[in-house]
């Protein structure tokens, strides 16, 4: 059974749908990220787990019970807020001892118990200290101690990566990770950042406008997009729509192939049987350090995305530049069907 | 460069201050400092010479010297002492009633009200303000008198008015300060950031435990400042006693009688709630709610 099952559930705020009419499964253990743009109703959905917001319709049932209408302290859940929420009147120690707190948690007891959540995230030398005298990656780390003190059955966390530096952020993926797999907590991540979301996540949902377009693990996302919108947001895409497929390609459905597929060889120069090639000139070569990345536009307006890895340094390859007139070429086994 | 020079020569104000900082800090203060030093630390200072003075007993003829005996009379005579007593007990009392009305109202206009009823609350509350001191302490003094509102509405419910009283003192003192305590508060409840109000719920704790274990915490500068004002504006006061206290006398009252019979009895009397301001901020500073300000 799942732990969270999520049905038909809505939400507006005055005109504006955040959340329609969407349906979920979240199984145990499991670390799932609802990945989309901002206003995509990624969040709603989160507060609403929560227990911040209270869905129009639909309903949410976490091990088997119907808590959609329940308050937040009513529930085995905890959140891992985007700008980290701790109190600032309270010392760590303090802040992680609050829920400990509010269940009645003996002193001495509550006392070991967050000395070592704060432990668990290597900082037991701050426990006296004010939030603000911490740095924006202790602060998240110590917001992390507080509610996995709690040893919640469904960890919320809303764009808690969102404030820190990029190497920072890199380094905090891969401990959530961990901490994640150790604990055996069911992990629900918020974020934008389609990276961090294939990076950290078993399954990624993908939000647009209020509706899922797609759920499904980091590969099938990424290789098997079922959207023109899924296709565009993780990685980029050289989307053929039907009309455009239908001239170049000669097949009938919208396809995607991804840059990185793509390769670009001279005019005239030989191609195996399974693979498609179509000519264009260079447009634009873009030197980007690992990589380049050219834009090659074809026949009927058509601008194709291509990325080659620099594995030799610059020109001591056969580099084309801006002007040539080069084929692209891919495999057809490469190339991702959209349904719709 | 040309560009430098003609900024030297269009702003020659400007730039001579910005190469003078002392010039600066001078013209910048030479008018607050006048007026603190001037005329605000100097009278109070001359109220506190005036206080060792006395009276010629014959003449009525306020003489300068150096006695203790003012002093002396305010901690001995049981009328003096009462009264300061009851000064004190009407100014807390005031401050308290002033804080348990201003913490709810400040949480429902910040978090529950929409933002119409959240406005018409702010001017609801800062309006009395405008009205003159004078008006509403006869405002007050109509509602309470024998005939006044509040016997003629109670009255089918068998409910008489206390008459012209301490309470009523209070309650009058209540209703002038009532906006310098609400407002701040209100502020200060508005500037939590909405996570925290989230964050509290999330880990288990109900509305009453999240009021008091991280609103109030976190509204205490504002309530210590809004008191600053309840509490010493209260110690101050004599109009309310006089049109609503009945036989009621503050230290106000006593000064007010002094202040042509005898100066230096007025003088040294005032010197009271000043005390009271000064103890009354060295607790607050005790108990460290000031430095988390």
């Amino acid at each position: 059974m799942a732990l969270i099952e999520i049905r038909n559930l809505t939400k507006s705020f005055g005109n504006l749908k955040a959340v329609d009419d969407i349906s979920l499964d979240i199984e145990p253990g499991e670390f799932i990220t609802l990945l989309g743009p901002s206003g995509s109703g990624k969040t709603t959905v989160l507060r609403m787990i929560a227990g911040f917001e209270d869905p129009d319709a639909g309903l949410i049932k976490l091990n088997g019970v119907d808590i959609t209408h329940l308050p937040p302290f009513d529930r085995d859940v905890n959140t891992v807020f985007q700008d980290y929420a701790l109190f600032p009147h309270m010392s760590v120690q303090e802040n992680v001892e609050y829920g400990l707190r509010t269940r009645k948690v003996p002193k001495a007891e509550r006392a070991k118990q967050a000395i070592a959540a704060i432990a668990s995230v290597k900082l037991e030398e701050t426990v006296n200290r004010l939030p603000h005298q911490l740095s924006g990656g202790q602060r998240q780390r110590i917001a992390l101690a507080r509610a996995l003190v709690l040893r919640p059955r469904v960890l919320l966390l809303d764009e808690p990566l969102g404030a820190l530096d990029r190497q920072l952020r890199e380094e905090m993926q891969v401990e959530l990770k961990k901490i994640q797999r150790d604990a055996g907590i069911t992990f629900v991540f918020v974020t934008h950042d389609q990276e961090e979301a294939m990076r950290m996540s078993d399954r990624i949902v993908v939000f647009n406008s209020g509706r899922i377009e797609q759920v499904g693990t980091p590969e099938q996302v990424y290789e098997e997009p079922r959207t023109n919108f899924v296709a565009g947001f993780l990685g980029t895409a050289n989307i053929f729509t039907a009309d455009m497929a239908s001239k170049l390609l000669g097949t009938s459905s919208t396809v995607s192939i991804r840059p990185e597929r793509i390769r670009l060889q001279a005019l005239g120069t030989k191609i195996e049987k399974s693979e498609t090639s179509i000519v264009g000139t260079i447009h634009e070569a873009a030197f980007v350090g690992a990589n380049t990345i050219y834009i090659i536009e074809t026949e009927f307006g058509m601008k194709l995305t291509v990325r080659k890895t620099n594995t030799e340094l610059l020109g001591q390859d056969d580099s084309f530049v801006a002007g040539d007139q080069v084929m692209a070429v891919w495999r057809n086994s490469h190339v991702a069907q959209i349904p719709v | 460069m040309s560009t430098k020079s003609i900024y030297k020569g269009s702003r020659p104000i400007s730039s001579f201050l910005l190469r003078k900082p002392k010039v600066r800090l001078i013209s910048l203060l030479s008018l607050p400092m006048t007026w603190i030093v001037g005329v605000y630390i100097v009278s109070l200072f001359l109220l506190l010479i005036t206080a060792f003075w006395n009276v010629d007993p014959f003449t009525s003829r306020v003489r300068p010297g150096f006695t203790l005996e003012n002093f002396i009379l305010i901690f001995t005579v049981p009328a003096y002492i009462a009264t300061s007593i009851r000064t004190l007990f009407i100014a807390l009392s005031v401050t308290a009633i002033c804080v348990l009305l201003a913490v709810p109202l400040g949480i429902y206009m910040a978090k529950i009200a929409n933002p119409r009823l959240r406005n018409f609350l702010a001017v609801a509350i800062t309006l009395p303000l405008w009205a003159g001191y004078l008006v509403k302490i006869i405002a007050m003094r109509l509602v309470f008198t024998e005939e006044g509102f509040f016997n003629w509405f109670m009255a089918p419910f068998g409910i008489r008015g206390p008459g012209f009283s301490i309470p009523i003192v209070i309650l009058t003192l209540t209703y002038l300060w009532f906006p310098y305590m609400a407002l701040p508060v209100y502020t200060a409840i508005r500037q939590i950031p909405p996570n925290l109000f989230d964050a509290s719920s999330d880990m288990g704790a109900k509305g009453f435990t999240t009021v008091y274990r991280v609103v109030i915490p976190l509204i205490v500068p504002a309530i210590i400042a809004g008191s600053v004002f309840t509490f010493s504006l209260s110690l101050g006061d004599y109009l309310a006693a006089r049109f609503t206290g009945g036989a009621t006398q503050m230290i106000g009252s006593i000064i007010a009688a002094n202040i042509n019979l005898n100066p230096p009895v007025a003088a040294a009397y005032s010197m009271i709630p000043i005390a009271f301001v000064v103890i009354y901020l060295m607790v607050a500073r005790r108990t460290g709610s000031l430095e988390r300000m």
